[in-house]
């Protein structure tokens, strides 16, 4: 092969196969989809495919250990006619609702806060960001003690102060009270998730508009109003909808504080969606139910496709 | 420092106190309960906010002695530890090719990694049940293994992919016309420049899967099987007695392999959360 030329076909054929697989791998469109097998057949087996079969247990009668029948659209009607099921979806709701809002404020300002000049400033940040990397089951145990209708620590404090008239409200046991405690313990482990990621957002905005914004004459309420919040837009849409998904399909917090009670008041569609097709067997209802999150999922990444990412791909 | 920016200073901090209350005291209030001597806990009158009657670790050497809380946690550090080697890899070089190379269906698939990053677990974890189930690997903690790269693989290729955009191309081709392969320039350019977005995914993984808890306690019951915080949330608490000196010294000891890696790798958490969301 004289040096400057290409080998012709010919030639190619006669080089030691460890040259050739090394050619081929420095393509890109060999090497590109070679680096992807892995990750798509994974996601073939094990999202594609268990996705597939919870539609077709939804639109059967399946129950554990039991031959299953086509019934069509069966098990969301019944469900939808089923009060349990109106009130987790009310639950779902709910929850999400208030948990998403009070993260979103107390975000913004937690993330104002830690954006100041501070003493110590790395350890705050580590402690603002620790019930976010703590296992959330283990962490809800916690609170479920500081809950707990004898000894809760957060009667014991509120009487102490006088907010609260002894013994206090048994906070698992009566249905407002429980889903307050739910929301408590959601927006205690999200929170660091708004404030760090709202916090970055800050962190970028240019210091020449605030300075401009001053010479203009505009104090620091107006200045967060028309220079802070405009800027921060895209980062709180981002973090609203992430947020958005994760709650409304929150499983663990529910599951160890309250189990769904009482009287399935703060059931949520994960802990129902269990109950009913773990539990009680009838699998079939119970990924009808899971699937119920399936419209909020796509509205989801579709208004992250469509007004976050654009630019991404 | 003026006295006015000075008191500035002063106030913000205090405006912070209550965000640190409420976002350690949970921590405290488990650390001292698992602490506590029985007769101290379940005194009505004591004041629960310290302890008065000489702290003991009873309650851990219960836990650790006379329950499967060993076999949990070695069961979550196999887990773990497996699931996230094998994801970073799968990760790295699918972030690679999706921010890096040209081919066809290279958008289409990177649109399908990040929908399957937003879908929540809690979606699946039926008809996965029954995939674990004709795999032949129901109540074993290898389907935990087999099936916790499903959320870590997008994430660490989501994580990754920001991180390699951010390595100038030039670099990768000047290595290239020295006559280093593609693969070659990857490992010996492009990964050494990626290492801290590497140490973010093996962090982000590692915390995933630690801390997974829906496919743990759906796909594995058994003791021999399950990992810590199925084990502390499930085994630990029978009928209506609760144990709680040992529930909480459960709680704190499953959580320090975390509490130990975001001691010393604190950085990376804050710039990991941010780069997976907003890049």
């Amino acid at each position: 092969m004289a040096i400057g030329t290409l080998p012709t076909t010919a030639e190619r054929a006669r080089l030691p196969w460890r040259t050739r697989v090394r050619e081929m791998l420095d393509r890109e469109r060999v090497l590109g989809p070679l680096f992807i097998t892995p990750a798509l057949i994974l996601i073939m087996l094990l999202v594609a495919y268990p996705f597939c079969v919870a539609v077709y247990f939804s639109v059967s009668n399946s129950f554990i250990g039991r031959p299953s029948h086509f019934i069509g659209l069966t098990n969301f009607i019944r469900l939808w006619d089923a009060d349990a099921f109106r009130q987790t979806f009310q639950n779902a709701f709910v929850f999400t609702g208030i948990s998403v809002a009070f993260k979103l404020v107390l975000g913004i300002s937690l993330a104002l806060l830690l954006n100041q000049q501070l003493w110590f400033k790395r350890m705050i940040r580590g402690a603002v960001l620790l019930p976010w990397v703590i296992p959330t089951a283990l962490s809800t145990l916690g609170w479920w003690w500081m809950f707990n209708s004898l000894y809760s620590v957060v009667n014991w404090t509120g009487i102490a102060m006088g907010i609260m008239d002894p013994p206090g409200p048994n906070w698992l046991g009566q249905r407002y009270y429980a889903m307050a405690a739910v929301i408590t313990v959601n927006i205690w482990r999200g929170l660091p998730f708004f404030a760090i990621t709202i916090l970055a957002g800050l962190v970028a905005i240019p210091k020449e508009l605030y300075e401009a914004a001053q010479a203009d004459g505009a104090g620091p309420g107006s200045r967060f109003w028309y220079v802070t919040l405009p800027m921060l837009k895209p980062v709180l849409a981002i973090v609203v909808l992430f947020s958005t998904i994760f709650t409304f399909s929150d499983f663990n917090i529910v599951y160890v504080l309250t189990h769904g009670g009482p009287i399935n008041s703060t059931h949520l569609f994960a802990t129902y969606s269990r109950m009913i097709g773990l539990e009680s067997g009838r699998i079939g209802e119970g990924a009808a139910i899971s699937l119920y999150l399936f419209p909020l999922l796509m509205f989801v990444v579709w208004a992250q496709l469509r007004f976050v990412r654009k630019q991404v791909f | 420092m003026s006295r006015r920016t000075l008191r500035t200073k002063v106030l913000m901090h205090a405006l912070l106190v209550p965000f640190l209350i409420f976002a350690l005291f949970p921590f405290y209030h488990m650390l001292l309960t698992s602490l506590k001597q029985d007769r101290e806990l379940y005194d009505r009158f004591a004041v629960p906010l310290i302890i008065k009657q000489g702290p003991t670790l009873e309650h851990y050497t219960k836990l650790l002695w006379e329950t499967e809380f060993l076999t949990w946690t070695k069961n979550s550090l196999l887990v773990t530890i497996l699931a996230t080697g094998a994801s970073v890899v799968i990760g790295t070089i699918a972030a690679y090719a999706l921010s890096r190379l040209k081919f066809r269906g290279v958008n289409s698939f990177g649109t399908g990694i990040f929908v399957t990053y937003l879908v929540p677990t809690s979606l699946l974890f039926l008809p996965l049940a029954q995939v674990v189930n004709w795999i032949g690997l129901a109540d074993s903690k290898w389907a935990l293994v087999v099936t916790y790269p499903t959320f870590l693989v997008p994430f660490t290729t989501w994580l990754l992919m920001g991180y390699f955009r951010t390595v100038p191309k030039e670099v990768e081709e000047c290595a290239m016309v020295d006559g280093a392969t593609r693969i070659q320039a990857l490992w010996r350019i492009v990964l050494p420049i990626a290492i801290p977005g590497l140490v973010c995914a093996v962090l982000f993984a590692f915390t995933l899967s630690w801390n997974e808890f829906i496919y743990a306690l759906t796909f594995t019951s058994s003791s021999e099987q399950i990992t810590a915080s199925v084990g502390v949330t499930s085994e630990l608490i029978r009928g209506d007695i609760y144990f709680w000196g040992e529930l909480m010294a459960g709680a704190i000891l499953g959580s320090v392999p975390i509490v130990i890696l975001y001691v010393f790798f604190l950085d990376y958490y804050v710039s990991g959360l941010t780069a997976g969301a907003v890049k």
